[in-house]
């Protein structure tokens, strides 16, 4: 895939609160689909589909074990996507604070004109 | 949070920011109209200053901006022409970096809509093709310092709280 594509693919997915709770789940280590499943009031091929949404935006792999096939969290994809957003909203951040000041400064000027 | 700003890539070569300011339009509108008013605020990282911010706004018309860098002298030049000037409400023109590292130019159009002495403003970055949007996050990836596993870690954990029943 496209890095565009699966930046997308990863800001979709994480978009869902569930999907969200099961990266989260998965950081403190591997887990089956019916472990997954467990703490969620959610059947099993409900979970399946948004492991599918995670899997395909490379947000999480299946492990080796023919019986269980156990989903690990693939961090690296998951910091790529903050970190780049995170960069960003800071330079712009950064811009448009210091337009607020301004912003402040000419309202004050309007209301006293010299 | 007050006034944050969201940025969300949209569709295939789209980049769009929203954020609201305490000001009405027009001030907004002059904000980034008028170069010794652009100059104060269009900085970019710590650190960098804007010797060059040269704007002649009218459609057809053409602008240039140069930031420095004070610690080096190291210089980031970029310009491009105005498309469309509608004041105080949208403002659309072409942008290219001297040293572009994506191909063509991109296309922004800033929106400004006012709601009660606030100003609502939605920019967005329209790049030549979905490989240039491409290029610039990759770029950005690439830039970027220490990755940021510990705060996410804490968004993760928090929302792993609310969510499971």
């Amino acid at each position: 895939m496209q890095a565009t594509h699966r930046l997308d693919a990863i800001f979709s997915a994480l978009a869902d609160p569930t999907r969200r709770a099961i990266l989260a789940r998965l950081a403190s280590g591997q887990a089956s689909v019916n472990e997954l499943a467990q703490p969620f009031a959610m059947s099993q091929p409900a979970i399946s589909k948004h492991l599918k949404v995670l899997e395909r935006a490379g947000l999480i792999s299946r492990g080796r074990e023919a019986q269980r096939r156990p989903r690990r969290l693939e961090a690296k994809r998951l910091a790529e996507a903050d970190k780049w957003l995170e960069r960003y909203r800071q330079l712009w951040e950064g811009n448009y604070q210091r337009l607020d000041t301004l912003l402040d400064e000419l309202k004050a000027k309007e209301r006293k004109p010299q | 949070m007050k006034n944050a700003l969201k940025i969300t890539p949209s569709g295939d070569r789209d980049l769009v920011m929203t954020r609201d300011f305490d000001a009405p339009c027009k001030l907004v509108y002059d904000a980034h109209t008028k170069p010794e008013l652009v100059k104060r605020w269009l900085l970019g990282p710590p650190g960098w200053s804007m010797p060059v911010c040269e704007m002649d706004v009218r459609a057809g018309g053409t602008y240039r901006w140069v930031w420095k860098k004070d610690t080096d002298g190291s210089t980031m030049g970029m310009g491009g022409v105005y498309r469309e000037v509608k004041a105080p409400e949208r403002l659309v023109s072409t942008e290219k970096f001297d040293e572009a590292w994506y191909p063509g130019e991109s296309l922004n159009t800033l929106v400004l809509v006012e709601n009660g002495g606030r100003t609502t403003l939605t920019q967005t970055m329209r790049y030549e093709s979905a490989a240039a949007r491409e290029a610039v996050i990759k770029s950005g990836m690439e830039q970027g310092v220490a990755a940021s596993y510990d705060r996410l870690e804490a968004v993760l954990a928090s929302t792993a709280n609310v969510t499971p029943r």
